[in-house]
This record gives structure tokens, sequence and C-alpha cells, in this order.
């Protein structure tokens, strides 16, 4: 399903870090281009750079040098303001650690996102129980996150990320905390994702099987720097 | 974010940390509570001064006299303050002023002294003539019996210490009736042959002096008074036995001022020694007196003691409001305390916010949002406990005044200025409080907030 035009353009972007006298280079020099509608998985060793690259894909972060460019828009270049909206609308992010709010129900933790983007208080209701349906958690909404196992908090934190309708699903790690049966159910549940027209998934992982066995295409990174941006098959 | 997402996700944030922002609510309410109060005490004493002084007829009272240029004696004559040459102050004199713009009533001052009669004993004492608006002064407050049942009623209120004179137990002298004799003062005709004649009525255009002529009068006792009503400014001594003024004006009792008429020979019209003319408001009180002075009276009042009064009751109220703000000031730092530590705690939380999209600014909103909460319901509530706090002292001071055998006040009041005064300035010193943590909140790294665990 991939498509000619690229959703993601990553071009020749750096991200360092001055620690007292050293500078570390998180990411360096990295270009990448990922046609909409393509499922990517990034490979790589803890401290390698994966999470850092996928943060500023995510607009949390600015590129030391060089250029994001997420559905033509240059994310180096917004306002902070514009950043935020672009977080809001065009990507939807997914965590190893969940990050569901405790004191809320899945219901209102899914909510939160069109509280942000300031959507209709009358559409609300529909889009979260469409979006919790999706992840077949609409029997659950009235549950704190605390209630469900780690699966389902992920699919919660899935049905909150997909809520806005983005264009982009960045995850970090989303099996990271799961059993490998669970963690294979997320990622069927994301490859299902991905058939939604126009859907484009990055993932960032270490568990190299799974990732060949879901994502389109493979890139590994080592020391800030991308190794491999091949085919997974 | 909508004001009503970014309000109820406030409130919900004040409700899962519902112990510490209570705490940090209190404070601001006990620091609104004590500036409350505070304010309420200057403002109650304020009103109950300004109330028992216009009561008193001091502060919205002109007091006229015939502008007297005496001359001889080895004096030489004052020059005349105004172009208007001296008049003298009759009954038409009385009506002109009494029609000038603000002037509620213009009344004289009539007292005399003379001898009274109950129970067969003779008793002097100076009588003097109430206008019935001394009713509202506040003088009889706390009297034993009522006051005068009508302005032309012959009926008399006694100054307690005369009444022990004629009875140590005055509550028994109510409904008692005593004499009042008195000398009128009859003009003479001019053929100066009926001195005696009471029915002369056209007597008075006549010139020609006067003849006493004694009378007496009974009169029933409705009131005993332990305050001195008649002692006000500008009399001649204090009245002990008071009664209605259109009865005291009837009596056409020989006064002070009937000799210096006759020196003057004018005494063929009756004049007033006096006459006090209340004013609607302190305010107007300036503009009368210069008019009334114009008219060729003298005229003067204590408008200037009323000025230094409200200029040393803004200066009680700053001293109160600073005292009262100090409490507040402390409040201010338990918001700080609270919302930072409500970052730290938040941390995480704020991390996930700003992925999902929210920006710096809803961030910002949020933790003002919280602080601008607790200081409503800190104002709300605290403009409620200084309202008791106010109520205490009352209450308190009424006990006090009671066991003195005084009559109660009001010492403190919370007009509703105040307490929306109270409630702004809480909110508002809250949200400038919440301005740190608010925007520290807002700086926050998303990258390092969600990886803080």
């Amino acid at each position: 399903m991939p498509d000619s035009q690229a959703a993601i353009r990553l071009d020749h972007i750096s991200r360092h870090y001055t620690m007292g006298e050293a500078v570390i280079r998180a990411v360096d020099d990295v270009s990448l281009e990922l046609p909409t509608g393509e499922f990517l998985a990034l490979l790589g060793s803890s401290g390698s750079g994966k999470s850092t690259l996928l943060n500023l894909i995510a607009g949390l972060d600015r590129p030391t040098s060089g250029a994001v460019i997420a559905h033509g828009q240059d994310l180096s270049q917004v306002s902070s303001l514009e950043l935020a909206r672009y977080r809001r609308q065009t990507v939807g992010m997914v965590f190893q650690s969940f990050n569901l709010l405790p004191r809320m129900t899945l219901e209102e933790n899914v909510e939160l996102p069109l509280r942000l983007a300031e959507v209709e208080r009358g559409d609300r209701a529909a889009r979260v129980h469409e979006a919790l349906g999706r992840v077949g958690l609409e029997k659950r909404s009235d549950h704190r996150p605390s209630e469900l196992s780690g699966g389902e908090q992920q699919r919660a934190a899935i049905a909150r990320a997909l809520v806005n309708r983005p264009k982009i699903l960045l995850a970090d790690e989303p099996t990271g905390n799961l059993d490998s049966t669970t963690g294979e159910s997320i990622l069927t549940l994301l490859k299902e994702i991905q058939k939604n027209p126009g859907m484009t998934i990055v993932m960032v992982t270490h568990e190299r099987p799974l990732a060949e066995r879901y994502a389109d295409r493979l890139a590994i990174m080592g020391d800030g720097k991308l190794l491999s941006n091949g085919a997974a098959r | 974010m909508k004001p009503r997402d970014l309000s109820d996700l406030a409130l919900r944030n004040l409700r899962e940390a519902i112990l510490r922002n209570s705490l940090t609510t209190l404070g601001i309410a006990v620091g609104v509570a004590s500036l409350v109060a505070m304010l309420s005490l200057g403002v109650g004493l304020q009103q109950l001064a300004s109330k028992r002084l216009s009561q008193s007829g001091l502060f919205d009272s002109v007091f006229v006299t015939p502008r007297m240029n005496l001359r001889g004696m080895g004096r030489e004559a004052m020059p005349a303050p105004s172009d208007k040459p001296p008049r003298l102050l009759d009954e038409a004199a009385r009506q002109e002023i009494s029609r000038l713009p603000n002037v509620v009533e213009v009344y004289p001052q009539v007292r005399f002294f003379t001898e009274v009669r109950y129970d067969s004993k003779p008793f002097a004492t100076m009588v003097a003539g109430m206008p019935a608006s001394s009713k509202a002064s506040g003088s009889f407050d706390g009297m034993q019996g009522s006051f005068f049942s009508s302005d032309s009623a012959y009926e008399t209120i006694l100054q307690s210490e005369f009444a022990k004179e004629l009875n140590p137990q005055t509550s028994s002298l109510i409904g008692k009736e005593l004499v009042l004799r008195y000398a009128e003062r009859q003009s003479l005709p001019a053929t100066a042959a009926d001195s005696g004649a009471a029915s002369s009525s056209n007597s008075e255009s006549l010139p020609g002096g006067f003849s006493v002529v004694p009378k007496e009068m009974r009169l029933s006792i409705v009131g005993v008074v332990d305050t001195e009503p008649a002692a006000g400014f500008g009399g001649y001594g204090n009245g002990r036995l008071l009664i209605p003024l259109q009865v005291a004006m009837t009596l056409r009792a020989a006064q002070v001022n009937d000799l210096r008429d006759i020196v003057r020979g004018t005494s063929s019209t009756p004049t007033f020694a006096s006459l006090t003319v209340r004013a609607k408001g302190p305010a107007n009180v300036e503009a009368l007196e210069a008019s009334i002075k114009n008219m060729g009276f003298g005229a003067f009042s204590l408008l200037d003691a009323s000025k230094s009064l409200r200029i040393f009751f803004s200066v009680f109220d700053l001293l109160l409001g600073i005292f009262g703000s100090l409490a507040l000031a402390v409040a201010t730092l338990g918001i700080i305390n609270t919302l930072v530590m409500a970052i730290l705690e938040r941390r995480r939380e704020i991390g996930v916010l700003k992925a999902l999209g929210a920006a710096d600014r809803d961030v910002r909103q949020l933790f003002f949002v919280e602080a601008g909460v607790m200081g409503l319901f800190g104002g709300i509530f605290g403009a409620f406990l200084g309202w008791l706090i106010g109520r205490a002292l009352t209450f308190g001071t009424n006990v006090y005044l009671h066991r003195q055998s005084l009559p109660g006040v009001d010492i403190s009041s919370v007009p509703w200025w105040l307490v929306l005064f109270a409630v702004a300035f809480a909110v508002l010193v809250s949200l400038a409080a919440g301005l740190y943590p608010a925007s520290r909140a807002a700086r926050l790294n998303p990258v390092e907030a969600l990886r803080y665990e």
C-alpha cells in the first residue's frame, strides 16, 4: 500500500546534546524518506538514538541541524504553537509505558486529545467510542488504567493516539512492557491500523523478529547513525 | 483548550490532591478572612462613628446666630465679613433659611431656666425644646419610657440626673405629672395700660418692651434618658427637662436673649438667639454655611472636624488593610509551594499532555486556572470567615458593653463591595502566585518529562 508521496523526509538531521564538555551525538546526520502508508520499524540497541529520532519526528524535540519534513511541513522551521498543533493533528504517539493518566477512565484518557484539539463536545463521545471500538475496548470505557492488563492499556493508548485521526502513528517500543503473545496482538492491531488509507507507522523496537514479521521496512541505527534502511523482506 | 475543558481539567487536578489543595485554599481563606475582618472593622467603626456623628447633628448642621456688631463698650465695630448688613434672626429669616437648597429643617434653640413642681416640692432646672428629629439622633437610644407622642404633646422627658432628684427610682416617674412654672414674655402694648392681658393678640406688632407673666403648665413624664441630648453644640447649658420644641416655642418663655433684644430696641418682633439648620448631609454644609453668611447672619459648622475624621479613617483603613494583607501574602507563598510541588508530581503528566498536542499555553493556562480556582474558593470562604470574625468581635464587644450597661453597637460591617473586593483580590493574588509555577510547567521539556519516573 505504500504511496509515492513522502509522509516523512529526514534531511541530514542531527541532534546533539552537550553534557559538560562532551558533545553527545544522539542522532548524527540521518537522512531517510518514508512514503505515505509505510510501516517502518526502527531497530537498534539502547542508546543508538532511535528514540531521539522518533521524538524528532513526533515534534517533541527539534533537530540541532537538518530538516524534518512531515507531509510537506518543515518541523525545524515552525513555531512551538504550530509544532503543538502538528502533534495534535498529524501524529499519534504510543509509548512503552502506555502513559495513560492513571486518575482518568479510559474514556477520559481517549477524550484528552479531543479536548486539546477543541473538538466540539457533542462529537466527542462518538469519536471516543469509535476509537475504543477499533481496539476492542468499548466495554471497558469506564475503567481506570490500573484495572486493565498491560495489553489492554496499550490498546487504550493506541485508541488515544488514533482518536484525532492522525496521518502518522509513532510507537516507541510498544511491546517492550508486554509478554510475547500480547506483543504480537498489539502488532497485529498496528498492522490492521496501517490499512487505513494514508496511515504511516514508525515503530521503535529492539525485537528484530517481530519487526521483520510486521513492518514493511527495517531501519537500523547505531551510535546515532542510520546503518541500514533496507526493506524487511 | 476551551475554557470549559480547562476548568474541567483544573478542577479534576485540584480534586486529585484534595488534602494539599484544600489546605492551600484554607491558607488563602485565612489570609482573606484576616483582610476582610480588619477592613470590616475599619468600615464598621467608620460607619458607627459617622452614624453617631451625623445623628448628633454636629456634622450636618450649621449654627446660625444674628451677626452681632456691638459698638461701644470700648470696642471698635468689627468689619462685616460680608457685604450684607446684619439682620434680625426672626421668623421671616427662619422661613428664608428653610427655603435654601438641601435644608432639612431649621429650628431654634429654646432653653430657659425655670422652676418645676413635682410632688408639691420645687426644683430648679434648665428646660430645653427638642425637635422631633432628635429622636433619630441616637441620643434617646436605650431610654426608659418613650419619646414624645407628638411634637405638640404636653409631655416631658427627664435627664436621669434631674430625674433622680425628683425620685431616686427614676422608672417610677414615668406616667406621673409635673408642673412647669415659667415666665411668659408678653409684649407691652403702646398704651402700656393692660400689662396682664394675655388676650392682646395684636400686641406683638407694637413697640415698647415686654412684661413677664408667671404661668404654669402640667406636663406628663413619658421618659427618662441617661444621655444629655440637649448638650449639643451651641447650647447655653444642658437641658435637664426636655419638652417638644413646638411646645417650647408656644410657651414664649423669657429667654436669655430677651434682654439683649430690649437693649437693641428690637423687641417688636420676637427673635431667636440662634437657629440650628440641618442639611441633607455633611457634603451640603459648606455651601449652606456660605449662603447663610451671605444672608447677613453669623454661621458656623464643624465641617473641618468631619474632614479630619474622614482622613483619619482612610489612614486607619489603609493600616488595617496592610496588616490584613500580611496573612494573604503568606498564603500566596502557600500557593506557589503547592503548585511547584504539583509540577514535580505531575511532570510526567505534563509530558503526556504535550505529546498529545498541548501547547505551552495550554499547560500554562491549566496551572493558572488551578491557582485562580484556589483563589476563588479561598476568597469566598475567606470572606465568609472574615464576616464571621467580625460578627464574633461585635458579639464580644456587645457582651462587654452590656456588662457596662451601655447600648450595643455594630463595630464590624461587611458591605457587598468588600466581599467582591476580597474575592477579586484573592483571585488576583492567587493568579500572580501561579505565574511562576505556570510558566515553569509550560517550559517543561516534554522529552525529559516523559523520561521522568
